[in-house]
């Protein structure tokens, strides 16, 4: 509890303060075990280092202490229930972490010669497969870093498709539901971005997206199942007109998690779509990172994926890494190396582990999950859109109406009852956002800990307790921060005490 | 649950997908398997893979291997770490945060920069990136590009910042160590984009570059691929880069057959609003507690969308703690040595190799990785000496395609782990296939 007594020390009990490294230095501490260099002539050409880095010097058990300590003050899937819509907070299986660290891959290095990384190349190739088996296309670039840019790649593909056939276009069709990253390589790639509205229903105005079809359209890109958690009726119907338009269909596939095993992207005229596997196929977040974000690819694209890829060649697998043959047409190449095999190795053992009827079983398990939470919660909340969910359930602020509770405040009062906030003010279409997604991992018995949490909550805000959210959280490590003076003076790295430093010298 | 939702069946759950695309039955793929059975065909595959770590082997170019402590996997496997999702709740997020803070001040420091973001995908895309900024705070096109740049790196560039409707201008390959870019540089250059020490290993002092792109308005980008390097070299920062734009596995993580990595990006304070990608700053909570949060947002594509300085959402989040645990490790005196320690094996590596028939050193200057000329292709060496179990360099031509200058031309990286014993072997195995 907040109000308990102050400690001495800072800490409360098993919640520990803990400072900063560069505030633990002792000079000379070392964690590692590393002799002193030999003396050797140098051949640094005269531009050796002159003068200490600022780096602190600590112990191995120091270090331990420090990283597990501040460990404690982070919620993830393994702490507890982690609704974060779009995020796909899945369960991540160790066994993907133990495979990803056989020494085989770990210590493989990008550049030795083919013949020595056939184990490797035969891991991407059965990754790429079971890719596109699951998509129903015929292509799948592996290579791209993440979502994002996976989403460039695909723009890129078009863009080079659309330039080999002498025909340069300048716009691009996003829905304003759309995730951030789709405008923002819409204009990376050079396209102005032309925003279509949603309908009453939470999909696609098909109408003003007609409306909007002209010869400088390049493409769509569209996410499906959407932003709102709702799959695009009219997504056929969509494919049919923008092809019809010369364009391309882009499909973010962020939430490909509702449907794989179901429903086929290939099916529905995708011409390209960013496949998340740190999303859907459950690699870890990292806290940010690392991802993977393979594009899969129709046959009108395919020949303009970026390099590398691998190929099945007379003695094995290859790795095509330059522009000739096959890959004329490449588009350019979009990061180092050969993309994120770590990520191919665990996102494999994660299809492998499920199998083509587990795909299918876990996309209906995330779907029923959220329609379970959509059901159970439509008289708390206030759902924004009618009718059933995939796999997130959205709700926008107007069952909060009249309590001088935002969304926000909402949120942060789920943080004391354990659960780590929904999504909050995405999408844009709807005011006030909650956007859940429960995810195949969870049991019914944490999504009816979570239900009862969510209405005990809402009625304290009907209550009138408006005071009890604008303080929340109050059982966490920090309270609510200071965003805006964080922003207007950027304090972004440490610095020595300044007294400290005029000692010094 | 089923019941509770009123749907009688899944079917009913899907009923807004068009009928013809919902599938009836599971899709042509194996059924399920165990954890033992997917461990076995896994492993079954890394096992058809000869391991680095197993062989005498002086591969870098971009990529190396280095002892990383056991602590460092030991921490990044903490669950509160790993399976989290970018902070974005800052309250329940301090252990992220705290980290990121600390990452990004030791990033700034080993840069000689003032301050540096929260990571970006790799060293290649943190170029192109660089590039793309450049353009954004000299309102220029041109990109004058040394040939002396990974071409990995080059490529990325080419291919995204590209985009960004820069004109990017590369320059020769150079191997020789002797290229003059100064010349290059007029008043439409945007930027200058450098490695150091570059592709072939060569040092160089960029201070007389960094000076020409100031004085003709362009911003200098600095690329470093082995980060151990600024251990002992004079960093980018103190040289006169405007952008350090850098590849930072070397430090805490392990080769993954080249992902993922982590790129580090570096500025100063006054072109930090062009910065692209996420970055921790300090503040305080209602109580007065210093705390962390993500700041700076309003460059970002979740709030600026089509007006964000980069596309760019996840980063390499737990790259980069795995980075911030082992240069903690290390520390100012650890890291010195550690450099040090890569050195020594580089020059002894090369005195041993200065004496074998047929094998000729490029470089005058070098940190861990040199360029030999050697008496015939590289390829074809490099090749035989793999089947005797010795991963001898990289020929250069796997990264320059038909450039007969270059054909016989091999990169060798020694580091910490290379043994005299190591040495011995590639010494042996070169005699033997020359
Ligand atoms: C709908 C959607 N599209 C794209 C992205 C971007 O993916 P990434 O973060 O992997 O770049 C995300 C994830 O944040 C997303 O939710």
């Amino acid at each position: 509890m907040a109000d308990t007594h102050e400690t001495i020390t800072g800490n409360r009990g098993l919640q520990l303060e803990e400072s900063l490294i560069f505030e633990q230095s002792s000079e000379g501490r070392l964690g590692v075990d590393l002799a002193e260099p030999p003396h050797v002539e140098n051949r640094l050409g005269g531009l050796e280092r002159e003068g200490p880095i600022g780096l602190p010097d600590l112990s191995e058990p120091q270090t331990v202490r420090h990283y597990t300590r501040i460990s404690q003050n982070n919620y993830g899937i393994d702490s507890g229930f982690y609704p974060l819509g779009s995020c796909t907070m899945k369960h991540n299986p160790r066994l993907n972490e133990k495979v990803a660290r056989l020494p085989g891959f770990a210590s493989l290095h990008p550049l030795q010669p083919v013949s020595t990384t056939q184990g490797a190349l035969e891991l991407i190739d059965a990754c790429a497969h079971w890719l596109k088996v699951i998509c129903g296309m015929p292509a799948v670039a592996m290579s791209p870093a993440a979502g994002a840019q996976g989403e460039l790649c695909g723009m890129m593909a078009i863009r080079a498709a659309l330039e080999d056939r002498g025909d340069v276009r300048k716009r691009v069709l996003v829905p304003e539901s759309a995730h951030g990253t789709n405008p923002a390589t819409a204009a990376a790639c050079g396209y102005a971005v032309d925003t279509i509205p949603a309908n009453e229903r939470g999909r696609v105005d098909f109408d003003a997206f007609v409306a909007k079809l002209d010869t400088d359209v390049a493409g769509i890109m569209l996410t499906n199942p959407n932003t709102c958690g709702l799959f695009e009726t009219d997504i056929i119907k969509i494919a049919d007109a923008i092809h019809d338009a010369g364009g391309f269909f882009y499909c973010d596939g962020a939430n490909l998690n509702a449907i794989m095993g179901r429903v086929r992207p290939g099916d529905l005229g995708v011409d390209c779509m960013h496949i998340n596997l740190h999303k859907t196929f459950s690699t870890p977040h990292g806290g940010g990172g690392p991802g993977a974000g393979p594009v899969v690819l129709s046959e009108a694209l395919a020949d303009y994926a970026p390099l590398p890829f691998v190929t099945h060649g007379e003695d094995g697998f290859d790795l095509v890494e330059h522009k000739t043959g096959k890959a004329a047409k490449a588009f350019g190449r979009l990061k180092g190396f050969h993309g994120q095999m770590g990520m191919f190795i665990r996102s494999l053992a994660f299809m492998m582990s499920h199998g083509g009827d587990g795909i299918r079983q876990a996309s209906a398990d995330a779907v029923l999950n959220a329609n379970y939470l959509l059901a159970e919660l439509k008289d708390t909340l206030s759902p924004s859109f009618d009718g059933p969910c995939m796999h997130e359930a959205l709700f926008d602020d107007s069952f909060l109406k009249d309590t001088d509770v935002s969304t926000l405040d909402f949120a942060k009062a789920m943080i004391d009852e354990g659960f780590h906030p929904m999504t909050m003010y995405f999408p844009l279409v709807v005011h006030g956002a909650l956007l859940m997604e429960p995810t195949e991992s969870e049991s019914k018995e944490t999504l009816d800990q979570y239900i009862d949490a969510l209405k005990g909550l809402t009625a304290k805000a009907k209550a009138g307790d408006a005071a009890y959210f604008h303080d929340a959280p109050r059982l966490t490590p920090r309270r609510r921060l200071d965003e805006t003076s964080a922003a207007r003076n950027p304090i972004l790295r440490w610095r020595p005490p300044v007294d400290e430093a005029e000692a010094a010298e | 649950m089923l019941a509770a939702t009123g749907a009688k069946s899944m079917e009913d759950i899907y009923c807004d997908v068009p009928a013809e695309a919902l599938l009836a039955k599971t899709i042509d793929l194996p059924p399920h398997q165990g954890e033992m059975e997917v461990e076995r065909a896994i492993s079954a595959m890394a096992a058809k893979n000869l391991n680095a770590a197993e062989v005498p082997s002086f591969l870098g170019g971009g990529a190396y291997r280095h002892h990383v402590p056991a602590t460092v996997d030991a921490m990044i496997q903490r669950g509160e770490f790993l399976t989290a999702y970018t902070p974005y709740q800052p309250e329940v997020s301090q252990g992220t945060l705290q980290y990121l803070f600390e990452f990004q001040t030791q990033v700034a420091l080993i840069t000689g920069m003032e301050v540096a973001n929260a990571s970006m995908y790799d060293g290649a895309t943190s170029c192109a990136e660089a590039v793309a900024m450049a353009g954004r705070v000299s309102k220029r096109k041109k990109a004058i590009v040394s040939g002396g740049l990974h071409p990995h790196y080059r490529d990325a560039t080419s291919t995204i910042s590209g985009l960004h409707n820069m004109d990017i201008d590369l320059a020769a390959a150079n191997y020789a160590g002797d290229e003059d870019l100064i010349s290059l540089i007029d008043n439409d250059t945007a930027c200058v984009v450098v490695q150091n020490p570059d592709f072939f290993g060569h040092i160089r002092d960029l201070g007389p570059l960094a000076s020409a792109c100031h004085e003709a308005g362009a911003l200098l980008i600095a690329v470093v691929t082995e980060i151990v390097s600024l251990g002992a070299i004079t960093s980018p920062g103190a040289m006169g880069a405007d952008i350090v734009a850098t590849e930072g596995q070397s430090i805490g993580n392990a080769l993954n057959y080249g992902g993922p990595t982590v790129g580090l990006f570096a500025v100063h304070n006054k072109h930090l609003r062009q910065m692209p990608g996420r970055v921790c700053g300090q503040t305080t909570d209602t109580e007065g507690k210093r705390g962390f949060v993500l700041t700076l947002s309003t460059r970002e594509q979740h709030i600026r969308r089509e007006k964000a300085t980069s596309n760019i959402c996840t980063n390499s989040g737990l790259c980069a703690l795995a980075f911030t645990v082992h240069m903690t490790l290390l520390g100012e005196t650890g890291f010195a040595r550690l450099a040090g320690l890569n050195h020594a094996s580089a020059v002894t590596l090369a005195d041993k190799l200065s004496g074998v028939a047929g094998v000729e050193i490029i470089n005058e200057t070098f940190f861990n990785e040199f360029t030999l000329r050697l008496s015939g292709p590289a390829a074809a060496a490099v090749e035989a000496m793999a089947a005797k179990g010795v991963l001898g360099g990289i020929p250069v031509s796997r990264l320059y395609p038909d450039n007969p200058d270059m054909e016989n031309l091999l990169l060798v990286t020694a580091t910490e782990v290379t043994t005299g014993d190591d040495m011995d072997a590639l010494v042996t195995a070169l005699n033997e296939v020359l």
